[in-house]
């Protein structure tokens, strides 16, 4: 028997078990995967809990439900990998040997790593919205806010999901509206980037919507350090920004697995091939979603791309055929932009996000690049078919693993 | 793309400035940039300003955070030495790509 080990049960590997317990025979091939938690959370509804719109129940469920039949799930945490020997270690000292390692442990975040950004005030006064704690407490602390200075923040890129933000800041608008006290409320959007998102095409129609709904936006903003006590960001060009309340987006760090075996960048993330998914590590390692260093968005809808190319291509190294490079940086996702309104965009290494139509070119139903009532539907949508087909490894139909370019006024990447 | 004469030299730069092709570069060039940019170049700029063209050259894209783990200056100092984006700015002395740290 060969052995095929994945190590993570999140988005990517839990969709890796799936594809690939169908591909390989179980007369062949053992598939273990590897994790430490209990619960398997649906990320995009983190940014939906501090507004009330989603319950905490809707977005987490129990990491077995997910694990395929045939494939042996290990519940514990991982100390390291040693490439050398093909052999991952796990903290209780029991050594897994494999001939293909999946690296699918995602990112995190690490407010640690900003001065001053822990401490009393954690989740008094700054909050983070990317894991299920700071989501939920900031929803406590909401309720209750009688409105001041609201500063959405992003550390340092790159971040998960790289529109969340944005959408917390369009989304807070709408909440305060709704209770009648954003006239109380001022929402500065600061960013270390030099825009309000990382393409320029989408920045344009982004800035837009930022001022019909007033939102301030202070960019080139690269934070030193939090000052707790007097509620303020400093960065290392001195420029203050003062808050009542600081919703920031800490730095995101890949697994410290990787530093403990040497594999990866200072970030933690995995050197990947961007076209094929395979390590610069070794031949026989494998990189999926927000692990890899590649230059592509760490969202869910990547990884989803990216594990249809990534079956295919371990099937190939398995047969030792050559490689497909395949990976596009295929993007997709939803803005939630208020009020029952959503935008989408559609992009890859090579093209900015365009206007036009998605999935069906010309048809429709969603509309890239433009605010609609539609795309907000689809966001809420894709939470059913997150939890029943995306993570199950079901191909949704009409939605390519690559970026189709019909239907799309396109336009080639600038920067 | 355009054409830029520094110091004598005829280069070719995006529209933001940036040069296409490092080959191009030489310290005169370097120095003419960065009086563009009102930056007085020191021996620690120049240090800084060799290790992003080492790291260009090897393929590895460069992040604030990698030139502050990098030993060879702090964030700190590099905001100091190359004021108001300091990465954008030294990447333009370099005669290195914009950086693309936005993905």
């Amino acid at each position: 028997m060969r052995e095929l080990l994945i190590l993570g049960a999140g988005t990517s590997g839990t969709m890796m078990a799936n594809h690939l317990r169908k591909k390989l025979a179980n007369d062949q091939w053992n598939i273990t995967i590897i994790d430490k938690e209990e619960t398997h959370y649906y990320q995009p509804g983190f940014l939906f809990l501090p507004f009330d719109i989603y319950k905490p129940s809707q977005v987490k469920k129990k990491i077995e439900k997910f694990i395929p039949k045939g494939v042996n799930l290990i519940k514990e945490k991982i100390d390291v990998i040693d490439k050398e020997k093909n052999l991952v270690r796990l903290q209780n000292e029991q050594e897994l040997f494999y001939d293909i390692l999946i690296i699918a442990t995602g990112t995190d975040i690490a407010p640690d790593e900003i001065e001053g950004m822990l401490g009393d005030h954690w989740y008094k006064s700054v909050f983070d919205f990317y894991t299920f704690e700071g989501a939920k407490n900031l929803r406590d602390k909401l309720r209750l806010w009688e409105g001041g200075k609201l500063v959405v923040h992003i550390s340092e890129m790159p971040i998960k999901c790289p529109v969340a933000p944005l959408e917390f800041a369009f989304l807070a608008d709408s909440y305060f509206i709704n209770k009648g006290i954003r006239d109380k409320v001022e929402i500065t959007f600061v960013t270390p980037m030099s825009g309000a998102f990382t393409k320029p095409k989408a920045t344009e129609a982004l800035d837009y919507l930022l001022k019909q709904k007033n939102i301030k936006v202070i960019p080139d903003f690269n934070i030193e350090r939090v000052d707790g006590k007097n509620k303020k960001i400093i960065d290392y060009a001195e420029e203050e920004v003062n808050y009542d309340l600081l919703v920031t987006v800490p730095t995101n760090m890949g697994d410290s697995i990787m530093e403990r075996s040497g594999i990866g960048d200072e970030l933690n993330y995995v050197p990947t091939d961007k076209t094929t998914l395979q390590s610069k590590i070794k031949e026989n390692i494998f990189v999926i979603g927000d692990a890899t260093n590649i230059p592509a968005s760490k969202a869910g809808s990547v990884a989803h791309f990216e594990s249809e190319i990534l079956t295919e291509n371990i099937k190939r190294f398995i047969e030792g055929k050559e490689l497909n490079r395949d990976f596009d940086g295929h993007s997709n996702c939803f803005i939630e932009t208020g009020h029952g309104k959503a935008l989408l965009i559609d992009f890859n290494y090579t093209h900015e996000p365009v206007k036009g139509s998605f999935p069906l070119p010309g048809v429709g139903p969603l509309r890239l690049l433009k605010e609609t009532h539609m795309n907000h539907m689809g966001k809420l949508a894709f939470r059913w078919i997150y939890w029943n087909m995306l993570i199950k490894g079901k191909h949704i139909p009409f939605v390519s693993a690559t970026m189709n370019t019909a239907g799309k006024e396109l336009e080639e990447t600038t920067n | 793309m355009i054409e830029k004469t520094y110091s004598g030299l005829c280069v070719t730069c995006d529209d933001q400035g940036y040069l296409s092709n490092l080959d191009q570069w030489n310290r005169n060039v370097g120095e003419e940039i960065a009086k563009e940019e009102g930056v007085e170049m020191t021996q620690k700029h120049w240090e800084v300003i060799d290790y992003l063209q080492e790291q260009c050259r090897k393929e590895i894209p460069l992040t604030i955070r990698k030139v502050g783990k990098s030993g060879v200056v702090s964030i700190k100092e590099f905001y100091h030495l190359f004021p108001k984006g300091p990465l954008k700015k030294s990447s333009k002395i370099a005669g290195i790509p914009k950086p693309v740290s936005c993905i």
